[in-house]
Parts: C-alpha cells; sequence; structure tokens
C-alpha cells in the first residue's frame, strides 16, 4: 500500500553529467519499503503529472533515488537541494518476490535499470543468500554504483563499447555463468530484459523482470500503464506496471 | 460553517465534490488515502456491456497541464461491476455513479437497463468517448443520434439519466438540447478534447491509439465555457467537469452554471486532489459568507 509523505533531501550528488543521487529524509515509506518498489513524486508546479523513481535504497528511514535527466521533471528533481521538501508517493508497485531467489540468484541491471538492484541484491544478502550482480553500461562514463554493489557481493561490470570492464553485454556474461545461478532479477530495456528472460528460460531458472512504462497515477487507477501478459490460454491480457508490477515474471510477459 | 448539500436530478449529494469517470477505477487505490465518504459521489470507471481490455500502451502523454489518454475503455464488464465492485462502494457514505457505454443502440439500452436495476445512484451515460474506433463519438456529435440513443436509454432508465457530453462538436448547446428533449434528466460535460503528440525522434505518434483525449489543467477554460453554453441552452441539472484541481476552480465552474462537479485528471497527479479542493471550496465559502454552495450554481454576473 502507498502513502503520500513529505520528504526532506538531505544530499544531491551528481553521478554522471546526467545521473543523479538523492537521499532524502522519508521514514514512513522507508519503514515499507520492498526491494523493486518505486515511488512517484511531484516534479515542480509546471509539471502535471508525478515521476515513478526505482528505490535504490530505503534504510533507516533514509530513501535513495537514483535517476537519468530525461526531461523537464527530472530535470527540475536534479535542481534539489538539501533542506528542499518533495511530495512522495510511494512505496508503490508489486516488487520483486524474494523467497523465489535460491541460494544463488543474479541481479542484473542495464543503465538506469542498475539502481533498484542495489536494495534487491542487498536483501538477498540479508536473507542469506550468495549473490551476484552483472551490471551493463554504454560506456565508461555511464557506470555508476559498482563500489556500492562490490559490497554486497561478486561483480561483473560491462561496457557495450568496451571502454571498461568486460566488452559486451550483461547478456553475454550471463550467458557464460548461468550455470552458476539459481534465480535471475533483472532491469533495464525490454530488450535486454528478453534476451535475458530468454537465457534464465532455457536454463530453467526463474527470471523477474522489471518493467517500464508510461505512467498516470501510479496507485492502478487510471489504467494508462499496461504491460501485455500471457493469459492461461495463451490470450493476451493486461497487467498494469504501476501495481501488478513493475516486477513481473518473464514467463508471464508477452514480449 | 455553510451548508455544502446540492441536488443533481433528485439525488442530495452531501457536497458538489465527484470524481470523474475513468479517472478512478472503483475507488480502491484512493480508499488507501481518505475515506471516500468524504466526497458527494464518485464516478465509476466507465462500463460496457462485456469485459474490454483497452489499447496496447502507450495509453498516456503528458503535455503542458494535461494528458492525453487512450485507455480505450478497459473495463471488466458491466456484471462484474454489480457482483463486485457496487458492494465495495456501498461501505462508503457517498452516491455512485455508474458510466455506462455502448457501441450501438441495442447496447445502450441494455447496459442502462441493467445498470438501472443495480444499487446505483445516478447513471452516466457516456455519449462521447473519443478512444474507442467504432464508439460513442458519433452518437454524440450528432444531434439526431443523440436524440436516438437517448430517449431509448431514457425509456428503459429507472435511475436518473445524466448524459455526458463530448466537446468535440461545432454547436454544444444544440447537443445539450437534442439530450434534453429526448428525457436525459441531467447532462454532465466536458469529456476529454481529441488531440496528438509526436515523438519528433522517432517521427511516429506517441499514443498507440494515434489520437486521445485531452484533460486536465490545460482545457479548465474550454469546460468552463461549455458549461456557461448549455446551462443558459437547458434547464436540467449540469455536472462540471474538465481540469477542475482547486477550490476556486470549483465555485468558477458552479458559477458557470454547475450544480455539482467531477475532479478527474487531478486525481491521477495526486491522490489526495478532490479532498483538497473540497477543503478549499468550504474554506472559500465560509470566508465569503457564502451560506450554501447551491446559490453558486449559474450565479454568474454578466
Amino acid at each position: 500500500m502507498s502513502i503520500q509523505e513529505n520528504g526532506t533531501v538531505r544530499e544531491n550528488q551528481a553521478l554522471s553529467h546526467n545521473i543523479f543521487a538523492l537521499t532524502i529524509d522519508a521514514p514512513r515509506i522507508c519503514a515499507l519499503a520492498q526491494p523493486g518498489q518505486f515511488v512517484h513524486i511531484t516534479c515542480g508546479d509546471a509539471n502535471l503529472l508525478r515521476r515513478p523513481i526505482s528505490i535504490c535504497q530505503a534504510h533507516d528511514g533514509i530513501l535513495k533515488i537514483v535517476f537519468v535527466v530525461k526531461g523537464d521533471g527530472t530535470k527540475w528533481l536534479s535542481q534539489r537541494r538539501a533542506g528542499d521538501v518533495l511530495d512522495i508517493v510511494g512505496p508503490a508497485g508489486h516488487g520483486f518476490d524474494m523467497t523465489r531467489l535460491g541460494e544463488k540468484p543474479v541481479f542484473i541491471g542495464g543503465g538506469i535499470g542498475v539502481p533498484p538492484m542495489l536494495q534487491t541484491m542487498q536483501a538477498a544478502k540479508a536473507q542469506g543468500a550468495q549473490p551476484t550482480a552483472i551490471l551493463g553500461f554504454r560506456n565508461a562514463d555511464a557506470v555508476i554504483l559498482e563500489e556500492d554493489f562490490q559490497t554486497v557481493g561478486t561483480v561483473y561490470t560491462a561496457t557495450d563499447d568496451g571502454s571498461y570492464g568486460i566488452h559486451g553485454f550483461v547478456s553475454d556474461v550471463l550467458k557464460e555463468h548461468i550455470s552458476e545461478y539459481t534465480s535471475v532479477c533483472c532491469c533495464g530495456p525490454k530488450p535486454m530484459l528478453r534476451a535475458l528472460a530468454t537465457i534464465a528460460e532455457e536454463a530453467g531458472i526463474p527470471c523477474q523482470v522489471s518493467m517500464e512504462e508510461r505512467m498516470g497515477c501510479g496507485i492502478g487507477a487510471c489504467l494508462v500503464c499496461v504491460c501485455s501478459l500471457k493469459k492461461e490460454n495463451g490470450d493476451t491480457r493486461y497487467g498494469h506496471v504501476c501495481k501488478d508490477g513493475p516486477v513481473f515474471d518473464s514467463k508471464e510477459v508477452q514480449w | 460553517m455553510a451548508d455544502l448539500r446540492v441536488n443533481v436530478c433528485g439525488v442530495e449529494l452531501k457536497n458538489p465534490v465527484t470524481t470523474a469517470s475513468g479517472t478512478f477505477g472503483f475507488g480502491h487505490e484512493y480508499a488507501d488515502f481518505y475515506d471516500l465518504g468524504t466526497l458527494g459521489g464518485v464516478g465509476a470507471k466507465g462500463l460496457t456491456p462485456e469485459e474490454q481490455l483497452g489499447n496496447p500502451a502507450p495509453r498516456i502523454a503528458e503535455t503542458p497541464m494535461g494528458i492525453l489518454n487512450c485507455v480505450g475503455l478497459q473495463n471488466p464488464g458491466v456484471d462484474r461491476f454489480i457482483a463486485e465492485e457496487i458492494p465495495f462502494l456501498r461501505q462508503f457514505d457517498t452516491k455512485i455513479i455508474a458510466n455506462v457505454s455502448g457501441h450501438t443502440v441495442e447496447e445502450y439500452v441494455g447496459i442502462v437497463e441493467k445498470i438501472s436495476d443495480a444499487d446505483v445512484d445516478l447513471i452516466e451515460m457516456n455519449i462521447s468517448c473519443p478512444n474507442v474506433k467504432c464508439g460513442g463519438l458519433t452518437f454524440g456529435t450528432q444531434p439526431k443520434m443523440v436524440e436516438e440513443v437517448v430517449s431509448a436509454a431514457k425509456a428503459v432508465a429507472k435511475k436518473p439519466l445524466i448524459v455526458k457530453l463530448t466537446p468535440n462538436v461545432t454547436d454544444i448547446a444544440e447537443i445539450a438540447r437534442a439530450a434534453v428533449s429526448a428525457g436525459a434528466d441531467g447532462l454532465s460535460l466536458i469529456n476529454t478534447l481529441l488531440g496528438m503528440r509526436i515523438d519528433v525522434e522517432s517521427r511516429r505518434p506517441i499514443l498507440s491509439n494515434i489520437m486521445g483525449g485531452l484533460s486536465g489543467p490545460a482545457v479548465f477554460p474550454v469546460a468552463v465555457r461549455m458549461v456557461y453554453q448549455v446551462h443558459q441552452a437547458v434547464d436540467v441539472p449540469i455536472i462540471g467537469m474538465g481540469g477542475i484541481r482547486t477550490g476556486r476552480d470549483i465555485v468558477e465552474m458552479m458559477l458557470a452554471g454547475a450544480s455539482a462537479v467531477a475532479i478527474g485528471t487531478a486525481c491521477i497527479a495526486d491522490p489526495m486532489a478532490p479532498v483538497k479542493a473540497l477543503q478549499e471550496f468550504e474554506d472559500f465559502l465560509d470566508s465569503h459568507g457564502i451560506a450554501s454552495a447551491a446559490e453558486l450554481t449559474g450565479a454568474l454576473q454578466l
């Protein structure tokens, strides 16, 4: 269940030229947050809709979000400073099912899909799993949060152009190591998620994917953020990313 | 403390604030944020005779102070609404406004007949949704079609029938007169304005359905104008809607001629929007020494 909370910004840190990390005092939302959920933030008077942003961390009443500046809303958010107050609704959505991870789960993020995997990987470790992360970025300049993941477990970092870490896609890394893992959790561009889901399904291990869609209310009422899912009889049904997701079982998704 | 009660087609609402169909689901999500009994009424998601899946994503595009949507009337069908949703909504001390659509006159008659026998307070008949390719738009834009579908529906309606008008017409007063002469007990307006956005990078439409309905504060002046014109043209209660966000917007819409209002897109931006607007409205009445909300209706000074 989501609540509304006015959170106070503690710190705004630029992680790259267009990626920012905000830490926010939001104790009520943090107390409810589960791995894979998101928050929905009002971004100034000029932007009507809230912006959905995944939770990177929620510990001790402090919410951390990491986002890329894409338009006017996220630009406004990137200009917040310590002491500014944000109107936040959250934690929203259905996160990762932590009972399906097994002993050796792998957490895979692509680009701005990397941040939500941190909280999820930490939660996996806390419940006794030995987690691995595979992080994919366009190039060396886009690499974020690598050191945070390294404090939790093994990390493979790949870049599309080979300018940092492994030269290649996260799917190449997964394919090479798939026999070591008991489950896959991932967030990133849809083609990446689809490729990862195929590898996991061929290996016969569960794969949970965090999806993205243009969103309205963020609580499941307006029905705009549809994701095509498979019914048991093969027909299409629509789930809503904000309430039924953002995390879905990869086998449910109509790719 | 002002008297907030208003009367819509013989049904007393405890205050003039309702929610606009399509932005509120069946209320479950908002009930997590506040007591739905705070509101005068709730406008439930639009219903069709059978379950409807709606359009694929993307269904929404943001625009300055507004949104375009092409949900396409996704709904579980009228029977599931009656079985599952009415009992939920009846837990709250508020009036239930069911919203119904059809693709043919026969479908409208069938669904109005069915919902009449259910435990709802008002029936809002959508003859204006621009989203469904073979749907309501034709009815709502031609006076003869409006008369035909409204008179057929009115013949079977056992609850007050409110006809929801589309703004995508040349002369809204002419359409309003057609609906009232065919027996509409009340009118609600405006539905969304047909619009379109294009992604200039991909050169493709943002919405899956190419076009969609524009709503939100951007359309508020259009809505006020049309409520004013309709109030001048006919003598039935009007539920005014279209971009209402604040208590002052409610006052303005009522001055134009609305007996009650519906808040829609503002709910999407802020789940607490109707409750905040109601409080602001109440504060406005008190600070201006207005004894009764109802006296605002049509009280525009020219």
